[in-house]
């Protein structure tokens, strides 16, 4: 079968970097858990909440995220072309450049060069690095798709696709600015302006990082580790167009009740409801995949981690739209509620997607098994544990908050001060440490799992 | 649909266009055909660009990462608007690049911080946020007290984004400190609106205080006193960044201060910079607290 060579190097490259930011990434936000409740965690000027808050959310969607991305597309787009990388030595170029670029853009985080736009923090000389990363990418996908071996593309390569145009066009126009220096710059647009252009590419970066690319692992991996195929190919045409068409539109959802002009939240909103349908529509492929013959899907032990991801999946897409309806937004947004909502996608569905496709791929590269079933099952059991003690915490905390914030007394006055409120916080935002302990806990099993196999394939 | 799809996925240009195509329409809709448009772009008539001093200190806002635990958006929703004020206008934020709204509220929000208090209050709080509230997580930012600005830096800043200034501004900048601009930002934000004024102008509270000198009332008076007022008017209203309210030239001057008067400020606030507490506090609070601080004045 392997006439060809896949370059493999590379895709483990990519695998086992986007696993070292993750480490790094969780470990931050161990760290600004334990900053909420106990303040003397900051440490001036560097180390502050502030500044290590985006270290965590950028090393884990791009060091993490988009590492997996990269290297897992590779993987997948070799496999589906059948044939190796059209340019491999550009791939092996992009992953160094996309290391060193995560190490400087990190520092400079920290150092405190920052945007100021949420996922789109880093100033312009790394927005150009990082463009020049997806250019390198986007030439190797289109260029290996183009002189594929393979007629038809498979369901994956459509989200691949999807992915590569959307991020780009996404990240380019958001991170237009005035340069003002060498790592300082304003954003090109102003005040409300500046407010819509923003969330049209911070929900939409939630689209194209945290869903299509792992839609297309999911489509790709879970027939491959049950041996059964996707159930229905109709529903995964309509479920695939109406994501990418519907998903551009819903960005306003993030504004509600603020000076945005209303038509444009009305809109957005009801783009985000509409959103359910073809989200759903993975999720029932999904399920009915297994279900054509469960008994042969249950052999494998990464059938639990593709089903429960797409279960988190199902469910905050579900309770992702209902925030963005206006009577549930006014209780709920601001407050931790969200972190809750984010943490179930990125911990839940993103994460459990991401390192089952790991655990499938690795030992299949190294042509060997797994290390430890038993070690791979008792990962999958503490991220859930530990993924759900933190978004349910926080949705209770997030659901306090807002009710504390709107209390009355009988005469009409507010019945509490914003640091009675934060008062109250504690011992949630102490039990959210807790969930975030036993799942990197989980994830160092993960971690383990993946190296004792390479070396007992080396050995 | 399956037939065009059948085309489609064999066929990887095709379908890199159609999903461009696809990807562009909610995109055109919803983010570049409103900015084409004037309601997009409003501006309060007396909104100002920034100063040096004051866009200096709102890249160290954004260089701190204020924004993700305080937003800058006081929703219309009735209860927001009791704690914080006017709900946020459109046409407030015409120089900000770029917004800095927010999306998390750990702490409250700042859209109407300008103002509230005097600036000796955000020093003493930015140094350390827990002498004022004793169960805040914000961190302390005392080192902003020990940088200097750079004017040359803060000039480039003001020429990239258009904005006027004199040299003598620029000049006088290198004697400030990073928290002098800090505090400069934080008193400018949400001040394009005008607040609510008749309530500044003290009116004097009609009414007799009902709890004079009720002993649970004063009780509940140095709670209320602990909880709100101490962080400014020191312990047992001794004085601080407001005046002691044990000194006799603070009552003496005009003659006592009524309890209708010393209501009224609680409750409305003065230009002088306290703030208002009528929305927070309810009024046997109020009267509460008057009859306890009553009991600091005897001693």
């Amino acid at each position: 079968m392997d006439e060809y060579r896949y370059d493999y190097q590379t895709v483990k490259g990519f695998i086992y970097s986007s696993i070292f930011w993750g480490v790094v990434g969780i470990l931050i936000g161990l760290w600004i858990s334990i900053q909420m409740w106990h303040p003397n965690a900051n440490l001036p000027p560097y180390f502050t909440f502030g500044r290590l808050r985006v270290v965590h959310t950028n090393g884990l969607a791009f060091g993490l995220g988009v590492g997996a991305i990269f290297g897992i597309f590779y993987y997948i787009t070799m496999r589906l072309c059948r044939r190796p990388l059209l340019f491999p030595k550009l791939a092996r170029f992009q992953l160094y450049l996309f290391n060193a670029a995560i190490a400087l853009s990190a520092l400079s985080l920290l150092a405190g060069y920052t945007q100021s736009l949420e996922y789109a923090e880093l100033e312009w000389p790394f927005d150009i690095g990082v463009v020049i990363l997806w250019v390198m990418f986007a030439v190797n996908i289109f260029g290996t798709i183009l002189k594929r071996k393979e007629e038809q593309m498979y369901i994956s390569l459509w989200y691949i696709i999807a992915t590569v145009i959307a991020v780009a066009v996404l990240y380019i126009i958001n991170n237009l600015s005035i340069p003002a220096g060498l790592l300082k710059s304003y954003h090109l647009f102003a005040g409300v302006n500046s407010a819509n252009v923003q969330w049209w590419y911070g929900h939409n970066a939630v689209g194209f990082v945290f869903t299509t690319p792992i839609l297309a692992m999911f489509y790709y991996f879970l027939p491959k580790s049950t041996g059964l195929p996707i159930y229905s190919h109709r529903l995964s045409i309509i479920a695939f167009w109406s994501l990418v068409f519907a998903y551009l539109w819903t960005g306003a959802h993030h504004l509600v009740y603020t000076p945005l002009p209303d038509w444009i939240q009305t809109l957005g909103i009801v783009f985000t409801m509409f959103l359910i349908a073809p989200s759903w529509g993975s999720v029932v492929n999904g399920y009915y995949t297994v279900g054509q013959d469960w008994d042969k899907a249950k052999n494998s032990y990464l059938t639990k981690f593709f089903i429960l991801g797409i279960t988190f999946y199902g469910l905050q897409t579900v309770q992702g739209p209902t925030q963005g309806l206006r009577i549930v937004s006014q209780l709920i947004h601001y407050t931790d509620w969200v972190p809750g909502h984010v943490h179930m996608g990125t911990m839940g569905w993103v994460t459990m997607t991401v390192a089952a496709s790991i655990y499938y791929i690795i030992p299949k590269i190294y042509n060997t098994e797994i290390y430890s079933v038993k070690i791979a099952n008792t990962h999958f059991w503490l991220v859930l544990i530990g993924q759900l003690i933190f978004s349910i915490t926080m949705w209770i905390t997030g659901i306090q908050q807002g009710a504390l914030q709107k209390a009355v007394n009988p005469d009409g006055s507010l019945k509490y001060t914003m640091v009675e409120i934060i008062a109250k916080n504690y011992p949630f935002w102490e039990m959210r440490t807790l969930g975030g302990l036993i799942f990197a806990i989980g994830m160092l099993f993960f971690v383990y799992n993946i190296y004792m196999t390479a070396r007992k394939a080396r050995a | 649909m399956a037939g065009l799809h059948d085309k489609l996925h064999k066929n990887p240009i095709l379908f890199a266009i159609l999903a461009t195509v696809v990807v562009l329409i909610g995109t055109i809709v919803t983010m570049l055909y409103p900015m084409l448009r004037p309601e997009m772009h409003p501006k309060l008539e007396n909104l100002k660009p920034y100063t040096a001093l004051q866009l200096a200190g709102r890249d160290i806002y954004q260089r701190e990462g204020c924004f993700y635990c305080h937003t800058q958006t006081v929703r219309p929703l009735k209860t927001e608007v009791m704690r914080y004020g006017e709900y946020s206008k459109a046409g407030e934020f015409a120089y900000d690049h770029p917004f800095l709204w927010g999306s998390k509220r750990t702490g409250p929000d700042l859209a109407r911080i300008g103002g509230k208090y005097p600036d000796a209050w955000h020093y003493r709080h930015l140094e350390n946020p827990r002498a004022f509230f004793k169960e805040s997580n914000m961190p302390s930012y005392a080192f902003l007290k020990e940088r200097k600005l750079d004017p040359q830096e803060v000039e480039r800043h003001m020429k990239a984004l258009g904005f006027p200034y004199t040299k003598e501004e620029i000049e006088a900048l290198k004697d400030k400190t990073e928290m002098d601009a800090l505090v400069a930002y934080l008193q400018v934000i949400g001040t394009a609106v005008k607040k609510k004024e008749e309530a500044i102008e003290a009116k004097v509270m009609e009414e007799k205080n009902p709890l004079v000198g009720d002993k649970e009332a004063i009780k509940r008076g140095k709670e209320l006193f602990e909880k709100n007022c101490m962080v400014c008017h020191g312990d047992d209203g001794k004085g601080g960044i407001g005046p002691s309210l044990q000194d006799n030239v603070w009552l003496g001057k005009e003659g006592d201060i009524s309890d209708g008067k010393l209501f009224s400020i609680i409750s409305d606030g003065t230009q002088a910079g306290m703030p208002p507490f009528g929305k927070q506090i309810d009024k046997n609070g109020i009267w509460s607290i008057v009859s306890y601080i009553r009991t600091l004045q005897k001693k």
